[in-house]
Protein backbone atom coordinates (compact mmCIF):
# COMPACT_ATOMS: atom_id res chain seq x y z
CA UNK A 1 0.00 0.00 0.00
CA UNK A 2 1.39 3.70 -0.76
CA UNK A 3 1.42 5.88 2.53
CA UNK A 4 2.24 9.28 2.18
CA UNK A 5 6.01 8.51 3.42
CA UNK A 6 6.68 6.34 -0.17
CA UNK A 7 5.23 9.11 -1.88
CA UNK A 8 6.40 8.53 -5.67
CA UNK A 9 8.68 10.57 -7.22
CA UNK A 10 6.51 12.99 -9.17
CA UNK A 11 3.36 13.59 -7.45
CA UNK A 12 0.07 14.17 -9.18
CA UNK A 13 -2.31 14.48 -6.52
CA UNK A 14 -2.55 14.87 -3.12
CA UNK A 15 -5.05 14.72 -0.74
CA UNK A 16 -4.06 14.99 2.94
CA UNK A 17 -6.37 14.75 6.14
CA UNK A 18 -9.33 15.63 3.95
CA UNK A 19 -12.99 16.10 5.98
CA UNK A 20 -15.88 17.82 5.11
CA UNK A 21 -19.46 18.24 6.68
CA UNK A 22 -22.80 19.65 5.22
CA UNK A 23 -24.61 20.08 8.32
CA UNK A 24 -24.92 17.10 10.52
CA UNK A 25 -23.62 14.84 8.06
CA UNK A 26 -20.21 13.81 7.20
CA UNK A 27 -19.52 13.52 3.55
CA UNK A 28 -15.84 13.16 3.84
CA UNK A 29 -13.78 11.85 7.16
CA UNK A 30 -10.60 12.29 7.16
CA UNK A 31 -9.06 11.00 3.63
CA UNK A 32 -5.71 10.19 2.02
CA UNK A 33 -4.92 10.06 -1.41
CA UNK A 34 -1.92 10.42 -3.22
CA UNK A 35 -1.83 10.42 -6.92
CA UNK A 36 1.64 9.60 -9.21
CA UNK A 37 1.74 11.28 -12.31
CA UNK A 38 0.86 9.23 -15.16
CA UNK A 39 -1.39 6.73 -12.86
CA UNK A 40 -5.52 6.44 -13.84
CA UNK A 41 -7.09 5.87 -10.16
CA UNK A 42 -10.65 4.74 -10.05
CA UNK A 43 -12.57 6.19 -7.09
CA UNK A 44 -15.14 3.63 -6.31
CA UNK A 45 -18.04 3.62 -4.36
CA UNK A 46 -21.23 3.95 -3.33
CA UNK A 47 -23.72 6.53 -3.66
CA UNK A 48 -22.94 8.69 -0.88
CA UNK A 49 -18.92 7.35 -0.29
CA UNK A 50 -17.84 10.78 -1.08
CA UNK A 51 -16.33 10.59 -4.71
CA UNK A 52 -18.12 14.11 -6.03
CA UNK A 53 -17.19 15.96 -2.40
CA UNK A 54 -13.79 14.30 -2.91
CA UNK A 55 -13.46 15.79 -6.22
CA UNK A 56 -15.17 18.90 -5.79
CA UNK A 57 -12.65 19.37 -3.02
CA UNK A 58 -9.73 17.99 -5.73
CA UNK A 59 -10.77 20.75 -8.11
CA UNK A 60 -11.07 23.35 -5.49
CA UNK A 61 -14.66 23.68 -5.87
CA UNK A 62 -15.73 23.11 -2.22
CA UNK A 63 -13.42 23.89 0.52
CA UNK A 64 -12.33 21.01 2.67
CA UNK A 65 -13.18 21.75 6.85
CA UNK A 66 -9.97 20.21 7.41
CA UNK A 67 -6.78 18.68 5.11
CA UNK A 68 -5.39 19.69 1.93
CA UNK A 69 -4.80 19.46 -1.72
CA UNK A 70 -1.96 19.75 -3.94
CA UNK A 71 -2.16 19.36 -7.61
CA UNK A 72 1.19 19.05 -9.26
CA UNK A 73 2.65 20.26 -5.94
CA UNK A 74 0.25 23.38 -6.09
CA UNK A 75 -3.11 24.46 -5.21
CA UNK A 76 -6.10 23.47 -7.18
CA UNK A 77 -6.86 27.03 -8.44
CA UNK A 78 -3.09 27.21 -9.44
CA UNK A 79 -3.51 24.28 -11.34
CA UNK A 80 -6.35 25.02 -12.53
CA UNK A 81 -5.40 28.90 -13.88
CA UNK A 82 -2.33 26.93 -15.36
CA UNK A 83 -4.35 24.61 -17.54
CA UNK A 84 -2.84 21.62 -16.03
CA UNK A 85 -6.50 20.16 -15.52
CA UNK A 86 -8.89 18.84 -17.63
CA UNK A 87 -12.75 17.94 -16.27
CA UNK A 88 -16.13 16.39 -16.54
CA UNK A 89 -18.33 17.04 -13.42
CA UNK A 90 -20.77 14.86 -12.69
CA UNK A 91 -23.76 17.12 -13.87
CA UNK A 92 -23.85 19.88 -16.64
CA UNK A 93 -25.13 20.89 -19.35
CA UNK A 94 -23.89 22.37 -22.77
CA UNK A 95 -24.43 26.09 -23.89
CA UNK A 96 -26.92 26.94 -26.79
CA UNK A 97 -26.67 28.20 -30.10
CA UNK A 98 -23.31 26.91 -30.82
CA UNK A 99 -22.27 24.23 -33.29
CA UNK A 100 -19.86 20.85 -31.19
CA UNK A 101 -16.78 22.21 -33.11
CA UNK A 102 -17.61 25.65 -32.39
CA UNK A 103 -17.98 24.84 -28.55
CA UNK A 104 -14.60 22.93 -28.69
CA UNK A 105 -13.47 25.44 -30.50
CA UNK A 106 -14.16 28.07 -28.07
CA UNK A 107 -13.02 26.10 -25.07
CA UNK A 108 -9.98 25.16 -26.72
CA UNK A 109 -9.03 28.98 -26.93
CA UNK A 110 -9.06 29.21 -22.91
CA UNK A 111 -5.91 26.93 -22.99
CA UNK A 112 -2.16 27.13 -23.88
CA UNK A 113 -1.41 24.26 -25.87
CA UNK A 114 -4.78 22.60 -26.70
CA UNK A 115 -5.25 19.83 -28.71
CA UNK A 116 -6.26 19.82 -32.13
CA UNK A 117 -10.05 20.58 -32.59
CA UNK A 118 -10.43 17.95 -35.73
CA UNK A 119 -8.48 15.31 -33.32
CA UNK A 120 -10.33 15.42 -30.36
CA UNK A 121 -13.63 15.61 -32.90
CA UNK A 122 -12.27 12.03 -33.85
CA UNK A 123 -11.26 10.49 -30.75
CA UNK A 124 -14.54 11.30 -29.15
CA UNK A 125 -16.55 10.10 -32.22
CA UNK A 126 -18.41 13.24 -33.22
CA UNK A 127 -17.21 14.12 -36.27
CA UNK A 128 -20.34 12.85 -37.64
CA UNK A 129 -21.87 15.56 -35.60
CA UNK A 130 -19.44 18.46 -35.07
CA UNK A 131 -21.93 20.84 -37.31
CA UNK A 132 -25.51 19.86 -35.29
CA UNK A 133 -25.84 22.88 -32.39
CA UNK A 134 -25.48 21.69 -28.86
CA UNK A 135 -29.00 21.81 -27.76
CA UNK A 136 -29.77 19.29 -30.64
CA UNK A 137 -27.14 16.88 -28.95
CA UNK A 138 -28.72 13.30 -27.18
CA UNK A 139 -27.55 12.91 -23.86
CA UNK A 140 -24.87 10.45 -25.34
CA UNK A 141 -23.72 12.74 -27.74
CA UNK A 142 -23.91 15.48 -24.83
CA UNK A 143 -22.08 13.23 -22.62
CA UNK A 144 -19.40 12.50 -25.58
CA UNK A 145 -18.85 16.65 -25.95
CA UNK A 146 -18.62 17.20 -22.53
CA UNK A 147 -15.41 14.50 -22.62
CA UNK A 148 -14.03 16.29 -25.77
CA UNK A 149 -13.84 19.64 -23.55
CA UNK A 150 -12.50 17.84 -20.93
CA UNK A 151 -9.56 16.45 -23.78
CA UNK A 152 -9.35 19.55 -25.48
CA UNK A 153 -7.52 21.62 -22.99
CA UNK A 154 -4.53 18.75 -23.33
CA UNK A 155 -4.27 18.51 -19.16
CA UNK A 156 -1.92 16.85 -17.53
CA UNK A 157 -4.54 15.52 -15.17
CA UNK A 158 -7.70 14.23 -16.46
CA UNK A 159 -10.58 14.05 -13.69
CA UNK A 160 -13.61 12.80 -14.84
CA UNK A 161 -16.68 12.04 -12.38
CA UNK A 162 -19.27 9.50 -13.04
CA UNK A 163 -18.33 9.66 -17.14
CA UNK A 164 -20.31 7.24 -18.49
CA UNK A 165 -23.79 7.11 -16.60
CA UNK A 166 -25.67 8.44 -19.77
CA UNK A 167 -23.72 6.33 -22.16
CA UNK A 168 -25.40 3.32 -23.86
CA UNK A 169 -22.58 0.27 -24.00
CA UNK A 170 -21.19 0.63 -27.50
CA UNK A 171 -20.84 4.75 -26.25
CA UNK A 172 -19.72 3.34 -22.75
CA UNK A 173 -16.42 1.19 -24.72
CA UNK A 174 -15.61 4.03 -27.37
CA UNK A 175 -15.51 6.27 -24.44
CA UNK A 176 -13.07 3.98 -22.64
CA UNK A 177 -11.20 3.84 -25.52
CA UNK A 178 -10.58 7.08 -25.79
CA UNK A 179 -9.97 7.91 -22.21
CA UNK A 180 -6.89 4.63 -22.22
CA UNK A 181 -5.89 6.60 -25.64
CA UNK A 182 -5.60 9.94 -23.74
CA UNK A 183 -3.48 7.83 -20.56
CA UNK A 184 -0.93 6.29 -22.42
CA UNK A 185 -0.03 9.94 -23.17
CA UNK A 186 1.75 9.07 -19.63
CA UNK A 187 -1.35 11.76 -18.35
CA UNK A 188 -2.90 11.56 -15.00
CA UNK A 189 -6.39 10.00 -14.61
CA UNK A 190 -8.98 9.82 -11.69
CA UNK A 191 -12.50 8.50 -12.64
CA UNK A 192 -14.94 8.25 -10.14
CA UNK A 193 -17.66 5.64 -10.83
CA UNK A 194 -19.72 2.71 -9.23
CA UNK A 195 -19.27 0.68 -11.82
CA UNK A 196 -16.94 -1.83 -10.52
CA UNK A 197 -16.04 -3.57 -13.81
CA UNK A 198 -15.24 -0.05 -15.02
CA UNK A 199 -12.81 0.68 -12.09
CA UNK A 200 -11.34 -2.88 -12.18
CA UNK A 201 -10.78 -2.96 -16.42
CA UNK A 202 -9.65 0.46 -16.56
CA UNK A 203 -7.70 1.87 -13.74
CA UNK A 204 -3.98 0.81 -12.66
CA UNK A 205 -5.11 1.79 -8.80
CA UNK A 206 -8.94 1.36 -7.36
CA UNK A 207 -9.41 3.35 -4.44
CA UNK A 208 -13.01 2.01 -3.15
CA UNK A 209 -14.57 4.70 -0.55
CA UNK A 210 -17.71 4.08 1.82
CA UNK A 211 -19.51 6.74 4.13
CA UNK A 212 -16.98 9.12 3.73
CA UNK A 213 -13.66 6.75 3.88
CA UNK A 214 -10.66 5.28 1.94
CA UNK A 215 -11.56 1.71 2.41
CA UNK A 216 -8.89 0.17 0.13
CA UNK A 217 -5.96 1.75 -1.90
CA UNK A 218 -4.71 -0.64 -4.56
CA UNK A 219 -4.47 -2.50 -7.76
CA UNK A 220 -7.87 -3.73 -9.02
CA UNK A 221 -6.12 -7.46 -8.28
CA UNK A 222 -5.16 -6.43 -4.78
CA UNK A 223 -8.26 -5.49 -3.88
CA UNK A 224 -9.94 -8.78 -4.80
CA UNK A 225 -6.61 -10.42 -2.62
CA UNK A 226 -7.20 -8.33 0.72
CA UNK A 227 -11.26 -10.08 0.69
CA UNK A 228 -9.14 -12.80 -0.35
CA UNK A 229 -12.02 -15.47 -0.82
CA UNK A 230 -12.46 -17.38 -3.16
CA UNK A 231 -14.98 -20.22 -3.99
CA UNK A 232 -14.25 -23.92 -4.38
CA UNK A 233 -17.24 -25.79 -6.00
CA UNK A 234 -17.11 -29.65 -5.60
CA UNK A 235 -19.50 -32.50 -6.36
CA UNK A 236 -19.58 -34.60 -3.41
CA UNK A 237 -22.53 -36.54 -2.32
CA UNK A 238 -21.31 -38.08 0.96
CA UNK A 239 -19.22 -35.53 3.34
CA UNK A 240 -19.96 -34.06 6.72
CA UNK A 241 -20.63 -30.69 6.36
CA UNK A 242 -18.46 -29.44 9.40
CA UNK A 243 -15.86 -31.54 8.01
CA UNK A 244 -15.19 -29.82 5.47
CA UNK A 245 -15.29 -26.61 7.21
CA UNK A 246 -12.53 -27.89 9.42
CA UNK A 247 -10.10 -28.07 6.45
CA UNK A 248 -7.14 -25.70 6.21
CA UNK A 249 -8.11 -21.99 4.72
CA UNK A 250 -11.77 -22.86 4.40
CA UNK A 251 -13.89 -20.21 6.29
CA UNK A 252 -17.43 -21.35 5.28
CA UNK A 253 -19.05 -24.15 3.82
CA UNK A 254 -22.39 -24.54 1.83
CA UNK A 255 -24.26 -27.74 -0.18
CA UNK A 256 -26.63 -27.34 -2.82
CA UNK A 257 -27.81 -30.86 -3.79
CA UNK A 258 -24.61 -33.08 -4.59
CA UNK A 259 -22.13 -29.60 -5.23
CA UNK A 260 -20.29 -28.94 -1.86
CA UNK A 261 -19.32 -24.78 -1.76
CA UNK A 262 -16.28 -23.77 0.34
CA UNK A 263 -15.78 -20.46 1.00
CA UNK A 264 -11.94 -20.10 1.37
CA UNK A 265 -9.03 -17.19 2.86
CA UNK A 266 -6.76 -19.84 1.01
CA UNK A 267 -7.80 -21.86 -1.54
CA UNK A 268 -4.65 -23.60 -2.23
CA UNK A 269 -4.33 -25.27 0.48
CA UNK A 270 -8.15 -25.99 0.89
CA UNK A 271 -7.36 -27.80 -2.49
CA UNK A 272 -5.09 -30.14 -1.67
CA UNK A 273 -6.67 -30.91 1.95
CA UNK A 274 -9.93 -31.15 0.04
CA UNK A 275 -8.63 -33.92 -2.55
CA UNK A 276 -6.61 -35.50 0.12
CA UNK A 277 -9.43 -35.94 2.58
CA UNK A 278 -11.95 -36.73 -0.34
CA UNK A 279 -10.37 -38.18 -3.34
CA UNK A 280 -13.81 -38.78 -5.10
CA UNK A 281 -14.45 -35.24 -5.43
CA UNK A 282 -15.30 -34.58 -8.66
CA UNK A 283 -16.17 -31.58 -11.08
CA UNK A 284 -13.38 -28.99 -8.98
CA UNK A 285 -13.57 -25.43 -10.22
CA UNK A 286 -12.64 -22.64 -8.52
CA UNK A 287 -13.58 -18.91 -8.78
CA UNK A 288 -11.84 -15.53 -7.83
CA UNK A 289 -13.74 -13.29 -6.19
CA UNK A 290 -15.55 -10.41 -8.48
CA UNK A 291 -14.68 -6.69 -7.25
CA UNK A 292 -18.35 -6.89 -6.75
CA UNK A 293 -17.58 -9.21 -4.08
CA UNK A 294 -14.49 -7.60 -2.55
CA UNK A 295 -16.59 -4.03 -2.79
CA UNK A 296 -19.72 -5.72 -0.83
CA UNK A 297 -16.84 -6.90 1.72
CA UNK A 298 -14.93 -4.19 2.22
CA UNK A 299 -17.76 -1.76 2.51
CA UNK A 300 -20.26 -3.43 4.82
CA UNK A 301 -16.67 -3.38 6.88
CA UNK A 302 -15.40 -0.31 6.13
CA UNK A 303 -16.77 1.15 9.68
CA UNK A 304 -15.13 -1.23 11.56
CA UNK A 305 -12.42 -2.07 9.31
CA UNK A 306 -9.21 -1.72 11.11
CA UNK A 307 -7.93 -0.92 6.84
CA UNK A 308 -8.78 2.50 6.59
CA UNK A 309 -6.90 3.60 3.56
CA UNK A 310 -3.31 5.08 3.82
CA UNK A 311 -2.31 6.74 7.00
CA UNK B 1 -4.97 31.72 -24.13
CA UNK B 2 -7.10 33.86 -26.39
CA UNK B 3 -10.20 35.42 -24.34
CA UNK B 4 -10.69 37.01 -27.90
CA UNK B 5 -12.14 33.89 -29.68
CA UNK B 6 -14.03 33.03 -26.28
CA UNK B 7 -15.60 36.24 -26.32
CA UNK B 8 -16.47 36.18 -30.09
CA UNK B 9 -18.07 33.17 -29.82
CA UNK B 10 -20.10 34.46 -26.79
CA UNK B 11 -21.26 37.20 -29.46
CA UNK B 12 -22.27 34.42 -32.08
CA UNK B 13 -24.23 32.39 -29.59
CA UNK B 14 -26.24 35.98 -28.79
CA UNK B 15 -26.65 36.49 -32.74
CA UNK B 16 -28.06 33.28 -33.10
CA UNK B 17 -30.45 33.82 -30.38
CA UNK B 18 -32.95 35.28 -33.44
CA UNK B 19 -36.11 35.42 -30.48
CA UNK B 20 -34.57 37.25 -28.78
CA UNK B 21 -32.75 39.82 -30.99
CA UNK B 22 -35.85 40.72 -33.23
CA UNK B 23 -38.28 41.49 -29.99
CA UNK B 24 -35.45 43.80 -28.29
CA UNK B 25 -34.54 45.70 -31.87
CA UNK B 26 -37.83 45.21 -33.10
CA UNK B 27 -40.52 46.93 -30.09
CA UNK B 28 -38.98 50.26 -30.03
CA UNK B 29 -38.74 51.16 -33.63
CA UNK B 30 -42.25 50.10 -33.91
CA UNK B 31 -43.72 51.88 -30.70
CA UNK B 32 -41.67 55.15 -32.01
CA UNK B 33 -43.32 55.06 -35.35
CA UNK B 34 -46.51 54.42 -33.74
CA UNK B 35 -46.46 57.49 -31.60
CA UNK B 36 -43.68 59.59 -32.12
CA UNK B 37 -44.50 59.68 -36.10
CA UNK B 38 -48.17 61.13 -35.72
CA UNK B 39 -46.66 63.90 -33.28
CA UNK B 40 -43.83 64.62 -35.22
CA UNK B 41 -44.59 68.40 -35.24
CA UNK B 42 -45.25 68.74 -31.35
CA UNK B 43 -42.89 69.67 -28.46
CA UNK B 44 -42.58 67.26 -25.14
CA UNK B 45 -40.81 68.24 -22.59
CA UNK B 46 -39.55 70.97 -24.10
CA UNK B 47 -37.96 69.40 -27.19
CA UNK B 48 -39.02 68.62 -30.48
CA UNK B 49 -41.65 65.45 -30.04
CA UNK B 50 -39.40 62.85 -32.02
CA UNK B 51 -35.84 63.72 -30.58
CA UNK B 52 -37.77 62.95 -27.03
CA UNK B 53 -39.79 59.97 -27.95
CA UNK B 54 -36.44 58.59 -29.83
CA UNK B 55 -34.26 59.03 -26.62
CA UNK B 56 -37.22 57.64 -25.22
CA UNK B 57 -37.53 54.39 -27.09
CA UNK B 58 -33.26 53.80 -26.56
CA UNK B 59 -33.65 53.78 -23.27
CA UNK B 60 -35.88 51.74 -23.25
CA UNK B 61 -34.35 49.05 -26.00
CA UNK B 62 -30.98 49.24 -25.15
CA UNK B 63 -31.40 48.93 -21.26
CA UNK B 64 -33.54 45.39 -21.98
CA UNK B 65 -30.44 44.60 -24.33
CA UNK B 66 -28.06 45.62 -22.10
CA UNK B 67 -29.91 43.96 -18.75
CA UNK B 68 -30.25 40.82 -20.84
CA UNK B 69 -26.60 40.63 -21.54
CA UNK B 70 -26.19 39.52 -17.61
CA UNK B 71 -29.52 37.87 -17.36
CA UNK B 72 -28.04 34.70 -19.77
CA UNK B 73 -26.20 33.95 -16.88
CA UNK B 74 -28.76 32.63 -14.90
CA UNK B 75 -29.41 30.30 -18.04
CA UNK B 76 -25.52 28.84 -17.87
CA UNK B 77 -25.59 28.85 -13.87
CA UNK B 78 -29.19 26.29 -14.07
CA UNK B 79 -27.04 24.20 -16.72
CA UNK B 80 -24.23 23.76 -14.64
CA UNK B 81 -21.71 25.72 -17.22
CA UNK B 82 -20.64 28.21 -14.82
CA UNK B 83 -19.35 25.72 -12.25
CA UNK B 84 -17.93 24.24 -15.90
CA UNK B 85 -15.88 27.47 -16.58
CA UNK B 86 -14.67 27.62 -12.82
CA UNK B 87 -12.68 24.67 -13.77
CA UNK B 88 -11.21 25.98 -16.61
CA UNK B 89 -8.33 28.80 -16.29
CA UNK B 90 -11.35 31.60 -17.67
CA UNK B 91 -10.52 34.63 -15.79
CA UNK B 92 -13.99 35.43 -13.94
CA UNK B 93 -13.60 39.26 -15.64
CA UNK B 94 -13.56 37.94 -19.05
CA UNK B 95 -16.80 35.76 -18.72
CA UNK B 96 -18.77 39.60 -17.08
CA UNK B 97 -16.98 40.82 -19.76
CA UNK B 98 -18.36 38.88 -22.18
CA UNK B 99 -21.47 39.38 -21.08
CA UNK B 100 -21.47 42.84 -21.11
CA UNK B 101 -20.13 43.23 -24.62
CA UNK B 102 -22.90 41.34 -25.65
CA UNK B 103 -25.70 43.50 -23.97
CA UNK B 104 -23.69 46.61 -25.18
CA UNK B 105 -23.60 45.50 -29.17
CA UNK B 106 -27.20 44.55 -29.04
CA UNK B 107 -28.01 47.80 -27.15
CA UNK B 108 -25.83 49.09 -30.25
CA UNK B 109 -28.05 48.15 -33.08
CA UNK B 110 -30.79 49.66 -30.73
CA UNK B 111 -29.44 52.64 -30.44
CA UNK B 112 -28.39 52.95 -34.30
CA UNK B 113 -31.74 51.84 -35.59
CA UNK B 114 -33.43 54.32 -33.30
CA UNK B 115 -31.04 56.80 -34.88
CA UNK B 116 -32.10 55.73 -38.62
CA UNK B 117 -35.93 55.94 -37.11
CA UNK B 118 -35.39 59.52 -35.47
CA UNK B 119 -34.17 60.91 -38.51
CA UNK B 120 -36.41 59.41 -40.84
CA UNK B 121 -39.20 61.54 -38.92
CA UNK B 122 -36.83 64.73 -38.86
CA UNK B 123 -35.03 64.41 -36.11
CA UNK B 124 -31.80 66.99 -36.80
CA UNK B 125 -28.43 67.71 -34.33
CA UNK B 126 -25.25 69.06 -35.42
CA UNK B 127 -22.98 65.90 -35.38
CA UNK B 128 -21.48 66.66 -32.42
CA UNK B 129 -24.45 66.27 -30.08
CA UNK B 130 -25.40 62.82 -32.09
CA UNK B 131 -22.03 62.20 -30.34
CA UNK B 132 -22.34 63.30 -27.10
CA UNK B 133 -25.78 61.86 -27.02
CA UNK B 134 -24.31 58.40 -27.96
CA UNK B 135 -21.35 58.97 -24.97
CA UNK B 136 -23.96 59.53 -22.80
CA UNK B 137 -26.42 56.83 -23.66
CA UNK B 138 -24.18 54.52 -23.44
CA UNK B 139 -22.16 55.32 -20.15
CA UNK B 140 -26.10 56.11 -18.55
CA UNK B 141 -26.27 52.27 -19.29
CA UNK B 142 -23.83 51.66 -16.94
CA UNK B 143 -25.93 50.87 -14.21
CA UNK B 144 -28.42 48.45 -16.23
CA UNK B 145 -25.60 46.12 -17.35
CA UNK B 146 -24.85 45.74 -13.37
CA UNK B 147 -28.19 44.89 -13.06
CA UNK B 148 -28.34 42.38 -15.39
CA UNK B 149 -25.15 40.52 -13.96
CA UNK B 150 -27.02 40.98 -10.82
CA UNK B 151 -30.68 39.32 -11.66
CA UNK B 152 -28.93 36.83 -13.51
CA UNK B 153 -26.90 35.62 -10.02
CA UNK B 154 -30.32 36.49 -8.41
CA UNK B 155 -33.13 34.91 -10.77
CA UNK B 156 -34.09 31.27 -12.26
CA UNK B 157 -34.25 30.96 -15.77
CA UNK B 158 -38.26 30.66 -15.90
CA UNK B 159 -38.71 34.43 -13.41
CA UNK B 160 -36.35 35.86 -15.87
CA UNK B 161 -38.69 36.60 -19.01
CA UNK B 162 -41.16 38.33 -16.55
CA UNK B 163 -38.64 40.28 -14.12
CA UNK B 164 -36.80 41.56 -17.30
CA UNK B 165 -40.04 42.81 -19.11
CA UNK B 166 -41.77 44.17 -15.81
CA UNK B 167 -38.29 45.67 -14.65
CA UNK B 168 -37.59 47.59 -18.03
CA UNK B 169 -41.12 48.98 -18.69
CA UNK B 170 -40.88 49.98 -14.94
CA UNK B 171 -38.20 51.96 -15.62
CA UNK B 172 -38.60 53.09 -18.67
CA UNK B 173 -42.13 54.29 -17.88
CA UNK B 174 -40.49 56.29 -14.37
CA UNK B 175 -37.68 57.52 -16.62
CA UNK B 176 -40.30 58.44 -18.37
CA UNK B 177 -39.73 56.89 -21.86
CA UNK B 178 -43.04 57.20 -23.27
CA UNK B 179 -43.78 61.05 -22.11
CA UNK B 180 -42.75 62.60 -18.38
CA UNK B 181 -44.96 61.17 -16.02
CA UNK B 182 -45.15 64.10 -14.19
CA UNK B 183 -43.94 67.68 -15.31
CA UNK B 184 -43.17 69.36 -11.93
CA UNK B 185 -42.42 68.86 -7.94
CA UNK B 186 -41.61 66.45 -5.77
CA UNK B 187 -42.68 63.20 -7.53
CA UNK B 188 -40.72 65.02 -10.30
CA UNK B 189 -38.02 65.26 -8.10
CA UNK B 190 -38.17 62.13 -7.11
CA UNK B 191 -37.70 60.68 -10.74
CA UNK B 192 -34.33 61.88 -11.09
CA UNK B 193 -33.13 59.86 -9.01
CA UNK B 194 -33.86 56.80 -11.24
CA UNK B 195 -31.21 56.13 -13.77
CA UNK B 196 -33.65 55.68 -16.88
CA UNK B 197 -34.63 59.21 -16.03
CA UNK B 198 -31.75 60.37 -17.33
CA UNK B 199 -31.20 57.98 -19.97
CA UNK B 200 -34.48 59.66 -21.41
CA UNK B 201 -32.87 63.13 -20.61
CA UNK B 202 -30.20 62.55 -22.57
CA UNK B 203 -31.32 63.87 -25.69
CA UNK B 204 -32.72 66.79 -24.17
CA UNK B 205 -29.34 67.42 -22.11
CA UNK B 206 -27.28 67.68 -25.49
CA UNK B 207 -29.20 69.80 -27.34
CA UNK B 208 -30.31 72.11 -24.48
CA UNK B 209 -26.88 72.09 -22.86
CA UNK B 210 -23.75 70.59 -22.86
CA UNK B 211 -24.94 67.64 -21.32
CA UNK B 212 -26.16 65.67 -17.88
CA UNK B 213 -25.94 68.38 -14.45
CA UNK B 214 -24.30 67.24 -12.08
CA UNK B 215 -27.61 65.50 -10.08
CA UNK B 216 -27.14 62.77 -13.16
CA UNK B 217 -23.60 61.88 -12.87
CA UNK B 218 -24.03 61.34 -9.04
CA UNK B 219 -27.28 59.17 -9.65
CA UNK B 220 -25.79 57.40 -11.93
CA UNK B 221 -22.54 56.47 -9.95
CA UNK B 222 -24.92 55.50 -6.79
CA UNK B 223 -26.37 53.22 -8.67
CA UNK B 224 -23.57 51.65 -10.40
CA UNK B 225 -22.14 51.44 -7.08
CA UNK B 226 -24.92 49.91 -4.99
CA UNK B 227 -26.07 47.92 -7.59
CA UNK B 228 -22.41 46.44 -8.24
CA UNK B 229 -21.80 45.92 -4.22
CA UNK B 230 -24.99 43.65 -4.19
CA UNK B 231 -24.02 41.78 -7.73
CA UNK B 232 -20.55 40.79 -6.22
CA UNK B 233 -21.92 39.84 -3.15
CA UNK B 234 -24.83 37.46 -5.17
CA UNK B 235 -22.34 36.08 -7.29
CA UNK B 236 -20.06 35.07 -4.41
CA UNK B 237 -22.80 33.22 -2.42
CA UNK B 238 -23.33 31.74 -5.59
CA UNK B 239 -19.74 30.57 -5.92
CA UNK B 240 -19.12 30.16 -2.27
CA UNK B 241 -17.03 27.19 -2.24
CA UNK B 242 -19.42 25.15 0.77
Amino acid sequence: MRTLDQAPPITGIRLVGLTKSYGAVQAVRGVDISVAAGETVALLGPNGAGKSTTIDMLLGLTRPDEGRVELFGMPPSDAIAAGAVGVMLQTGGLIRDLSVRELITMMAALYAEPLGVDEVLDVTGLGDIADRRTQKLSGGEAQRTRFALALVSNPELLVLDEPTVALDVQSRHDFWAAMRGFAARGKTVVFATHYLEEADAYADRVVLMSLGRVVADGPPTEIKARVGRRLIRATLAEADLADLAGLPGVVAVDRHGQTVELRCTDSDAAVRALLAAYPGARNLEIQGAGLEEAFLELTVNGDRSPERGPR
Amino acid sequence: MSTTVYTRYELLRAARNTRFFTFTLAFPVVMFFLIAAPNRDQQLDGIPFALYYMTGMICWGAMAAVIAGGARIAAERSLGWQRQLRVTPLPVRTYFRAKVLTGYLTAALTIALMYLAGTSVGVRMPAGDWVKLTVLVLIGLIPFAVLGILLGHLLTVDSMGPALGGLTALFALVGGAWGPIVSTGFLRRLTEGVPSYWLVQAGKSVTTGDGWPATAWIVLAVWTLVLGVLAVRVYQRDTART
